[in-house]
């Protein structure tokens, strides 16, 4: 049985159950807020911040994406200061990293009117791209460090814990152990974090070739020379 | 890596396997006090033995600056260059020790001695400029001194204590940790001897009615905390000492830790009684090796005389400590990130709520506080709280120790009752400027604090008058500035203490407290282009507002203040030469 919590939410009363997240409780008064690091499948960590929004008497935005409802509380989804940490982490993001394939959060910089080179000289993350396996690629020139790859590999879904975080701060990279090639690793290729991934950062080895310009007959036989490569061994 | 003999690495795997993940931060050093560095074979048996995935084994390694991958000198030499030491000369001695090494800092010269590392705020501020050579501290460093310093040879540094009180500090100032003898000479224990006839709930009520606020910044009431703790739900409970202190500017627990171990410690006990802990943890950084040896002599001790372990002092309370060093991260002061350090991992710190007193090391409800907090608990059991708050302000009570650094006479520890003024603390206690010196700025609070002018030198030092003066009184950081200083060299370093500093888990501050050492790096060069304040001030309020913990709402509170009281030096600068 759930309790009935009652807040407003932009100066309109909502009615949802207790542990509801700020999230949901706003979906359901029909107002979008938006996210980068939040998966419906994945753990909540609340990394991006791009979910603040402002609650009444506190000190500080709360993330909207973990923030739970409490009985009056007041709500506002945009507002100065909701707005300025919106544009200024898509700014920040867009001066970090490479983000032409990621249209969701080019949507977002359009929508809060982010200017993508409001940081002259920022040192930006370009890493060289990885093509060290048979079926995808990291390029993380691209990674947003949403976790949620991470979080796939371990205890959210396949529990294959194959890759983790390299360095620390601006210099936090997704890695494997030592910097071993996947195919060292306890990686069993599930796909999924590929699957979670909100950029380029992680793509499929043959939509990567595709990209390229090879054609499908060249990558068969590619795949066809690999393994008879592979016979020989 | 054909020549490793990994054989010798067993003794530390049955050691610390069975004990799981949490043990990964001490097997690790254990390791490397071994082999100097934690290669990847031996790094896969500790993961192998303590059943750690590898690839988070690895990512704990590179979360902490004081574990390696690679190999390192023999020796390694952490020059502190943040502001107290910077001013002190810090760059110059630096540079002598990279020169002499052979090798910029951070790296190593093939087959050399030493590393050299420019190594955050050390603790040892009172002495600068100070370093770090292996587990020797050493201060008042000159580019002279270098070969000294690059042996690791120099004075015992006794630390400067003073002050109107000395309740806190009264074991403190001996040049060596004060013996259990000692201690108990000077009333030690006799509060664990009250609190263990008193109860439990009686301890916590006088710990309410003294008034006592955390000490290591937060200012969070104590006794709501063990209140809190005590009556969550569930078993086990922990307590926790957090003696990481990193803020820049902060020693006083290192002092106290190192002067008077048993004081923390008969707090320590006496809060696990207060809330029905049976198991507790004291977290000392990483920097303070000499701290952290000095303490287990002293649990060592106590155990020996009944104060600690099974049915401790005949009372039916048991009561276990385990120490803890840490390794290199600012961010394991903030109390989650130090429980997910304790339990073997990076310290990121945890989304709050749920908070520590119902939700906190493993998951179960843990009281955590501050060196300096621990101290008062046996001061107001003895007492009681009346007599406790005869010291200080009515709604400031108590004693508190301030860290006294930079530019002025006498840097120091300085015990005193709050509500003294900040000139009395400059001026009276701390000798003043040095001669012609005039006082341009005075640093409150430390690198997550704000700035304060000759105009706020009559302010009371208490919560009350500091939060309506807007200065933050943080860890007790009061770092004196005078009129020759380059406040952009300040900014600078601050920048770049909390870059280098942040976890990189939330988005404002990963990102923010880059773009603001960039930023702030340009300010001090020179270069400041048209828009930076206004990015500075973007970026400031975002890490402030919407960052995930209190490193990141804190890393542009010093900018932020410098750019309300001095906006001139944020405007945009004709490009300088060679830009």
């Amino acid at each position: 049985m759930s309790i009935d919590v009652h807040l407003t939410i932009d100066g309109q009363p909502v009615t949802v159950p207790a542990g509801t997240t700020l999230l949901q409780a706003a979906a359901e008064a029909g107002q979008a807020i938006p996210t980068i690091c939040y998966h419906e499948h994945c753990t909540a960590n609340a990394l991006c911040r791009l979910c603040v929004v402002e609650v009444e008497g506190a000190r500080v935005l709360a993330p909207a994406c973990v923030a739970q409802v409490s009985d009056g509380m007041q709500v506002r989804t945009r507002g100065e200061r909701v707005d300025r940490s919106r544009r200024t982490i898509l700014e920040m993001l867009a001066s970090a990293v490479d983000l032409s394939e990621a249209p969701e959060i080019q949507r977002q910089l359009e929508a809060y009117e982010a200017q993508p080179g409001r940081f002259p000289e920022a040192e930006r993350r370009e890493p060289a791209l990885i093509d060290d396996n048979p079926m995808f690629v990291r390029d993380y020139g691209q990674c947003v460090l949403c976790w949620r790859c991470v979080q796939v590999c371990a205890d959210d879904a396949q529990y294959t814990f194959a890759i983790n975080f390299e360095g620390r701060g601006y210099a936090t990279q997704i890695g494997t152990f030592f910097d071993r090639p996947l195919p060292e690793t306890t990686c069993v290729f599930c796909g999924q974090c590929v699957g979670v991934c909100p950029t380029g950062a992680l793509k499929p080895k043959r939509e990567w070739l595709l990209e390229q310009g090879q054609t499908p007959d060249e990558i068969m036989a590619l795949t066809r020379s690999e393994r008879r490569r592979k016979q020989r061994k | 890596m054909s020549s490793l003999d990994l054989a010798a690495l067993d003794p530390i795997l049955a050691e610390h396997g069975p004990r799981g993940r949490t043990a990964l931060l001490p097997a690790l050093h254990a390791a490397q006090r071994l082999y100097g560095h934690l290669p990847e074979p031996v790094a896969a048996a500790i993961g192998k033995a303590l059943g750690v995935p590898l690839a988070e084994v690895s990512g704990v390694i590179d979360f902490y600056a004081m574990f390696y991958r690679e190999p390192v000198g023999r020796r390694i030499v952490r020059v502190c260059t943040d502001p107290a030491c910077a001013l002190a000369g810090a760059d110059a001695v630096l540079a002598a020790a990279c020169a002499r090494a052979g090798a910029p800092a951070g790296q190593t010269a093939p087959g050399g001695d030493w590393t050299v590392e420019a190594a955050p705020c050390l603790g040892l501020c009172e002495h600068a400029p100070a370093a770090l050579v292996d587990d020797q501290a050493m201060g008042r460093l000159s580019p002279a001194d270098v070969d000294a310093l690059l042996a690791a040879a120099g004075p015992a540094l006794p630390a400067m204590v003073g002050g109107d009180l000395r309740v806190l500090t009264a074991n403190c100032g001996r040049g060596r940790p004060a013996t259990l003898a000692e201690y108990e000479a000077n009333g030690g224990y006799a509060g664990l001897r009250r609190a263990l006839a008193a109860g439990p709930e009686a301890v916590i009520s006088e710990v309410k009615a003294a008034g006592l606020v955390g000490r290591g910044g937060a200012a969070f009431p104590t006794g709501i905390k063990l209140e809190g703790a005590r009556k969550a739900a569930g078993q086990p409970k922990y307590v926790v000492c957090n003696a990481d202190e990193s803020e820049p500017g902060t020693f006083k627990d290192r002092v106290l830790l190192e002067d008077d171990p048993h004081s923390m410690l008969e707090g320590l006990i006496i809060a696990a009684y207060a809330i029905g802990a049976r198991q507790a943890y004291v977290y000392i950084r990483g920097e303070y090796p000499r701290a952290f040896g000095i303490v287990q002599a002293a649990v060592a001790e106590a155990c020996a005389a009944g104060y600690l372990g099974a049915n401790l002092l005949g009372s039916g309370f048991d009561l276990e400590v385990e120490l803890r060093l840490g390794a290199g991260a600012y961010i394991c002061g903030e109390e989650t990130a130090l429980f997910e350090s304790i339990e073997g991992k990076r310290g990121f710190p945890r989304v709050k709520p749920p908070f520590p007193t119902a939700h906190g090391l493993f998951g179960q409800p843990t009281a955590i506080n501050n060196v300096e907090t621990l101290c008062n608990l046996p001061l107001i059991v003895t007492r009681g709280a009346t007599a406790y708050r005869q010291m200080g302000t009515e709604r400031s009570p108590g004693p508190k120790l301030f860290c006294v650094s930079g530019d002025v006479a006498r840097p120091g520890l300085y015990e005193a009752a709050f509500g003294l003024t900040l000139r009395h603390l400059l001026y009276d206690l701390a000798g003043g400027l040095r001669p012609g010196r005039r006082l341009q700025a005075v640093l409150f609070g430390g690198a997550a604090g704000a700035f304060a002018t000759e105009r706020d030198i009559e302010v009371k030092l208490t919560l009350e008058d500091l939060r309506e003066a807007g200065l933050p009184l943080g860890s007790g950081v009061v770092m004196a500035l005078d009129d020759r200083r380059d406040l952009r060299d300040v900014l600078r370093r601050l920048g770049h203490f909390f870059a280098h500093e942040s976890c990189g888990k939330c988005y404002p501050c990963q990102i923010g407290t880059q773009r603001q050492a960039e930023i702030l790096e340009r300010v001090a060069a020179g270069r400041a282009q048209r828009g930076d304040a206004e990015r500075l001030r973007d970026v400031g309020w975002t890490m402030t507002d919407a960052s995930l913990c209190g490193l990141g709402q804190t890393a542009a509170s010093a900018v932020l203040s410098a750019m309300k009281l001095w906006p001139g030096l944020f405007a945009e600068q004709p490009a300088g030469p060679g830009a």
